[in-house]
């Protein structure tokens, strides 16, 4: 490990090394770029959304390293060496979906769709973690997600789903 | 035999996928070549003026290419018509960067546009903007004193009905009488998603535009009407919003800042709001009430009056139906209803999520629980005994009205036989259990829509409508009525909403688009049909030849004689046979101006709510909700189930978390950011248990749809405040009811 | 956020030597509050050294005293789970999961955790004056809007209260803070880690610029018999506390052995008064006592208006936790009835 983080040529630019989604990357940041902003503007993965900015809201949650944070909180050159799961590689390469997220549609546990992809991760987080076995437990664990539609007990029911089903759990 | 018909079945979202994947794109979310990013900076003071604004610093910073300010901003429309959108009320639309006065605290003030949103955001810090402060005022109860009645109505808002009877006398001489003021307090609206807008710059004059809005041909018609361009010129498109309730009904300031930065730099590009600058234009407006109903002894009401101030902005006079659900939701001979605004340096308010009817229903249906608790009537009771058939504000019959059956059921459901009359009188454990209810109504509407209908020979068939789903399930109920006007699996239809170039549909709101969009994407379908079905008479050997269009079915794909199912003709092969590769018809729906005139149309429901409430500690938990919903014909009861959820969800919010705290002194909202403006979150949450009582009603659209997107929210913070009074006695007139209010001790208790 | 130059020392003498360099340099391991504050502007450093990094700061330990060392790297999820701490600090365990969400929680440490600023709406709003964030400012939160603000403590300069819940159950275990700095190491009681705001409420605690937190340390008694935190606050999850008590009682028989109150969402700095847990000593555990020891702790309150409602709130929150903790039944963080 270097005592520094690595000098560029460009100034003030720092490479790091991240796995998105299994692939990894070499990439040259500014020490400033949040997670956030490195997915949704720099690397066009905008299925990670921004909904406070300011770790208030959850809906920028993502799988990192298999944890989920708040990925607008995370500075981007801190994640050197990590593996960043969001929505977007969350279903198998053919198309099929993950069991949550197939659970958040069949249980309609979302409506404008907005706090969805931060929902699901946190929910897939939630059950890997395996502290929740009732609904209380779900609800406070969740609690990190706000979803301003209101759609909660849906929510809920579609972890349970997965919960009943054994669904696989992050990959 | 005929399939089980899409409308009317619990079908899943067909926007589901792109959302749980995401794949769907929100305005701040599409990509353009040379995209440069805008960063607003806000004002500090509510009123006064800029004397100076240094803009050296951040236009040094490397990546910055232009800072806005009212001192260098391109020129604009001059006339105030020109600023209005389609939903403005009167008065004069605020224009950002007009010139160096401050309207309010918060005010967009500069715009630093950069090449990326890192430089931008950094660089607008670095703005340092000097006022001189003039004397502000954002204390509605000061204000208040000043109330009038707004001159000139808002366009849509009815104002109060006229007097009837004499409230004053027969309250005067009632022997019962409840006389009380109730308060609701700001709050944002605060959808998930951030206002924000990209402008591509399609070059030769031509922009698209990606908006956080509710009606993209709102956004288009104010961005020609400003700037002077052309509806060719200007396409807006928005298939996805994260939510809005309200916020995004009028264009918002960063729709004018990025077009403005887009023209002046020709280059595309992007404004997105910070979560505090969500709090410096739309809210719902404080709001005071003034309720007094006299009754016999027998709980008969013989008076109601009922008077309230709302906030408004200096420019602007937002109204909203507050006083009126007092004249009809109960039967009543003398009534007397007043609405007045008080002007205070803010931003104008704007419709939030039932505009008004959350506001008045509160203070109503919490005086008419103390009015039941007076009379010793069970408030159930007391609300049935004064049912209104009628809608006694204008004289009508109502075009349907199962509020009797919506009481009945979610009563049963809820089992409110077993509700112990006094107060404090349930408990369990530490927690005293209090049961509440409380109606709601809201206005039926629909709205003058057009869409389009394209049936193509490989089978598809494609939907479209300049309308918006925020959330609601547009999508969805679009597809299942065009899918079952022709037979077809919802796979095989594609709906397309929110963009201008499509037929012309009003602003998504109001509760009004299921009936209004579903009900012109019928008549575009059916319209398809009678071609089509032109087509399939036509083909040699038809077995459809001597029918009409009454009596065939479209069933799998084919059409076939309604008596003899087995006897049709396949839609393919009807449109082969009519040399006919796609058949496409756009139809306008309008509402029945006759039933119009004859009838009133609402949704109504009845909320039953049980709060526990460890009184010591003034710990609330709200564990179950009923509510039964009267609302017409139900179009989807998955997604429907699910707009009502949400109201309630917010009628949550609205009764124990949300207040937008103002510094009086500073003229400033303080808690500008979703750790401390609370909504409700997952843990708050419990049981919500939705109904939908059958409710057949032909006259307020074709398709017999009410509307849904408000009604959850009318009457659930009443309900919640009515139980908080059945489990601890304590009355509490004052939205939020936080922590705080519940602690202080009871009027007996503090009277010994 | 301002621009800022970016280190990832290798090991703590590289760390001490990054921040020495500059006095505009800054620590940061989770971010969960200083990358927050950057990008409101209250934050600006020049130069963040990334800590994360750091060998032999991540574990929790056993300490040769008896008691656990916690590193200052170990995540707020860490000491909620781990299973020593369940066992001999349940406290501790529940006051972490009572604050922030499971998000918030995986990347927050320890270090940070104690590092915590105020969440006073004007020190957030860079468009308010604030002596905390702008000394000499003015404190606008008195006699403005004050409903979270400080009842105990408080100065004429500032009324801000301290956020976090790990550090109320930190004060009440009596932890010890382990710091390092250019002079070598040192301890601090965790009683006079955080200050109050007094002349200089931009200084929230005692540790220097140049130094840095390595670890939380755990004396041996844990009160794992009787214990709760109590935690009330606006909404039943994901909100900050406006008054919350870690209560901790050694019982002997029906009579109080020793006693420990801290309070948050009061004060500048968990609130804690040893004259009241020593008076408790020897008395019977039952309500009278209680009431005795949360006037003592009250004793100084004074509201500023939106605020007062804390003074009888917090009594009535210390008189229900001690009951709790005699009774053995801690506060359940996600069955959110009050027990």
């Amino acid at each position: 490990m270097p005592t520094q983080a690595t000098p560029q040529a460009e100034p003030d630019r720092v490479t790091i090394t991240l796995t998105v989604n299994g692939k990894p990357r070499s990439l040259a940041l500014e020490p400033w770029t949040t997670l956030l902003d490195l997915l949704r503007e720099e690397l066009g993965l905008t299925g990670t959304k921004k909904g406070c900015d300011h770790g208030q809201c959850g809906a920028c949650t993502v799988l990192l390293d298999g944890r989920r944070v708040n990925s607008c909180l995370a500075l981007a050159v801190m994640q050197d060496g990590a593996s960043v799961t969001t929505i977007e590689g969350l279903a198998a390469a053919d198309g099929t979906l993950h069991p949550m997220q197939t659970a958040f549609i069949e249980q309609d546990a979302f409506q404008c769709g907005y706090c969805t992809p931060g929902q699901i991760c946190s929910a897939i987080a939630l059950l890997e973690e395996d502290h929740a076995q009732n609904p209380d437990e779900i609800r406070e664990l969740m609690s990190g997600n706000i979803c301003r539609c209101g759609a909660y007990p849906n929510i809920v029911a579609a972890i349970e789903q997965v919960m009943a089903s054994g669904g696989e759990p992050a990959p | 035999m005929l399939k089980e018909p899409h409308v009317g079945a619990p079908r899943s979202r067909v926007d589901g996928r792109a959302k749980v994947t995401g794949e769907a794109k929100y305005a701040a979310e599409f990509p353009a070549p040379g995209l440069a990013h805008g960063h607003v900076v806000s004002g500090a003071i509510a009123r006064g003026r800029i004397t100076g604004i240094d803009t050296t610093a951040a236009c040094a910073v490397p990546g910055v290419l232009e800072v806005f300010t009212h001192e260098n901003r391109p020129r604009t429309a001059w006339f105030d018509y020109k600023h209005r959108d389609e939903v403005a009320p009167p008065g004069s639309p605020f224009r950002p960067l007009y010139d160096e006065t401050i309207l309010y605290s918060g005010q967009p003030v500069a715009l630093v546009v950069a090449e990326d949103s890192g430089t931008a955001r950094h660089a607008a810090s670095l703005v340092r903007v000097e006022y001189e402060a003039g004397a502000h005022e954002t204390d509605l109860l000061r204000a208040r004193e000043d109330a009038y009645v707004p001159p000139k109505r808002r366009s849509g808002i009815s104002p109060p009905p006229k007097p009837r009877g004499d409230a004053v006398a027969a309250l005067a001489e009632a022997p019962l009488r409840v006389e009380a003021e109730y308060r609701i307090a700001t709050e944002h609206h605060n959808p998930m998603e951030m206002h924000a807008t990209t402008v591509v710059w399609e070059g030769g004059g031509k922009l698209t535009v990606h908006d956080k809005i509710q009606g993209v041909l709102n956004s288009q018609g104010y961005i020609c009407n400003v700037f002077g361009l052309s509806k060719e010129d200007v396409r807006v498109v928005s298939p996805f919003v994260g939510g809005a309730f309200g916020s995004g009904l009028r264009p918002q300031y960063q729709l004018f800042l990025a077009v403005m930065a887009a023209l002046a730099l020709k280059r595309s590009v992007r404004v997105v709001l910070t979560r505090d600058q969500m709090f410096t234009f739309s809210h719902r407006p404080e709001t005071i009430n003034q309720v007094a109903l006299g009754a016999a002894a027998d709980g008969m009401l013989r008076a109601i009056r009922h008077d309230a101030i709302g906030a408004t902005s200096r420019f602007e006079d937002h109204q909203e139906v507050v006083v009126n659900w007092s004249g009809l939701l109960y039967h009543c001979d003398n009534v007397e209803l007043g609405y007045k605004l008080a002007q205070l340096d803010i931003h104008t308010p704007a419709d939030m999520r039932a505009p008004g009817a959350p506001l008045g229903v509160f203070a109503l249906e919490s005086a008419m629980d103390e009015l039941a608790d007076k009379a010793g009537i069970d408030p159930l009771e007391l609300r049935l005994k004064n049912y209104a058939e009628t809608d006694e504000n204008e004289g009508k019959p109502y075009t349907s009205k199962e509020l009797r059956a919506a009481y009945r059921l979610g009563a049963e459901r809820f089992g409110w036989s077993r509700r112990s009359a006094a107060p404090r009188s349930m408990r369990e454990g530490r927690e005293l259990v209090g049961w509440g209810l409380a109606s709601g109504v809201w206005e039926a509407q629909m709205q003058q829509t057009s869409a389009r209908a394209v049936l193509t020979a490989d089978g598809r068939l494609e939907v479209a409508t300049a309308t918006a789903d925020i959330g609601t399930g547009t999508y969805t109920i679009l597809a299942q009525i065009a899918a079952d006007a022709f037979g077809l699996p919802m796979e095989s239809v594609t709906v397309r909403i929110g963009d201008s170039s499509l037929p012309k549909s009003p602003i998504e709101g109001g509760s009004w688009t299921a009936a209004s969009a579903g009900s012109a994407v019928q008549a575009a379908c059916h319209a398809v049909r009678e071609t089509l079905f032109r087509h399939a008479r036509g083909a040699e050997g038809s077995p459809l030849g001597n029918a009409d269009l009454d009596h065939v079915a479209f069933v799998d794909g084919r059409i076939v004689l309604a008596a003899d199912p087995d006897r049709g003709i396949g839609l393919i092969e009807a449109m082969r046979a009519g040399g006919a590769e796609r058949i496409e018809h756009e139809q306008t729906a309008s509402p029945d101006k006759a039933n119009q005139k004859r009838y009133s149309s609402y949704t109504h429901s009845a909320i039953f709510a049980e709060v526990r409430v460890d009184e010591e500690l003034g710990v609330l938990r709200v564990t179950c909700i009923v509510t039964a919903v009267a609302a017409g014909k139900i179009l989807n009861p998955k997604t429907a189930r699910s707009q009502v959820i949400g109201g309630v969800v917010w009628g949550m919010g609205m009764a124990l978390e949300e207040e937008t705290l103002a510094d009086h002194r500073l003229g400033r909202f303080m808690n500008h950011n979703l750790a401390e403006y609370h909504v409700p979150v997952n843990a708050d949450v419990h049981d919500i248990d939705v109904i939908f009582v059958e409710e057949q009603d032909s006259r307020t659209s074709p398709i017999g749809v009410k509307g849904l997107g408000e009604i959850g929210i009318v009457g659930t913070a009443a309900a919640i405040a009515n139980a908080i009074h059945h489990a601890t006695g304590k009355r509490i007139r004052d939205l939020p009811i936080t922590l705080d209010k519940l602690l202080e001790r009871p009027p007996a208790e503090r009277a010994r | 956020m301002n621009r800022f130059t970016y280190a990832r020392p290798a090991d703590l003498a590289g760390a001490l030597r990054e921040i020495a360099r500059d006095p505009g340099a800054r620590f940061i391991a989770g971010g969960t509050n200083l990358v927050d504050l950057m990008k409101y502007d209250v934050e600006r450093p020049t130069r963040l050294v990334d800590v994360t990094r750091l060998p032999g700061l991540d574990a929790i330990e056993e300490t040769a005293a008896g008691g656990l060392r916690i590193g200052a790297l170990v995540s707020n999820t860490a000491i909620a789970y781990d299973a020593r701490i369940g066992r001999r600090y349940p406290l501790l365990a529940s006051a972490v999961l009572a604050g922030a969400s499971p998000q918030l929680r995986n990347a927050a440490s320890t270090g940070g955790n104690l590092l915590q600023r105020t969440r006073c709406y004007y020190f957030y709003d860079a468009a308010t004056p604030c002596n905390k964030r702008e000394p000499g400012s003015g404190c606008p939160a008195i006699g403005g809007v004050n409903r979270i603000h400080a009842i105990l403590g408080t100065s004429e300069h500032c009324i801000a209260t301290h956020p976090s819940d790990m550090c109320v159950a930190l004060a009440a275990l009596e932890a010890v803070v382990q710091v390092a700095g250019p002079g070598g190491e040192r301890a601090i009681p965790f009683a006079e880690f955080h200050r109050l705001p007094g002349d200089h409420p931009e200084r929230d605690t005692t540790l220097c610029q140049d130094e840095i937190i390595t670890a939380v340390e755990l004396p041996p008694e844990g009160f794992a018999e009787h214990h709760t935190y109590l935690k009330l606050r606006d909404r039943l999850s994901y909100a900050f506390a406006l008054v919350s008590v870690a209560a901790a009682l050694e019982l002997d028989g029906g009579r109080i052995a020793r006693a420990r109150i801290a309070l948050g969402g009061v004060a500048h700095k968990p609130w804690r008064m040893p004259e009241a847990e020593a008076a408790l000593a020897g008395q019977p555990a039952e309500a009278a006592s209680f009431a005795l020891a949360a006037d003592r702790l009250l004793a100084g309150a004074q509201g500023h208006g939106h605020n007062d409602f804390k003074i009888d709130l917090a009594r009535r929150a210390i008189l229900r936790a001690l009951s709790q903790a005699a009774a053995g039944t801690p506060q359940s963080q996600t069955d959110k009835r009050i027990r």
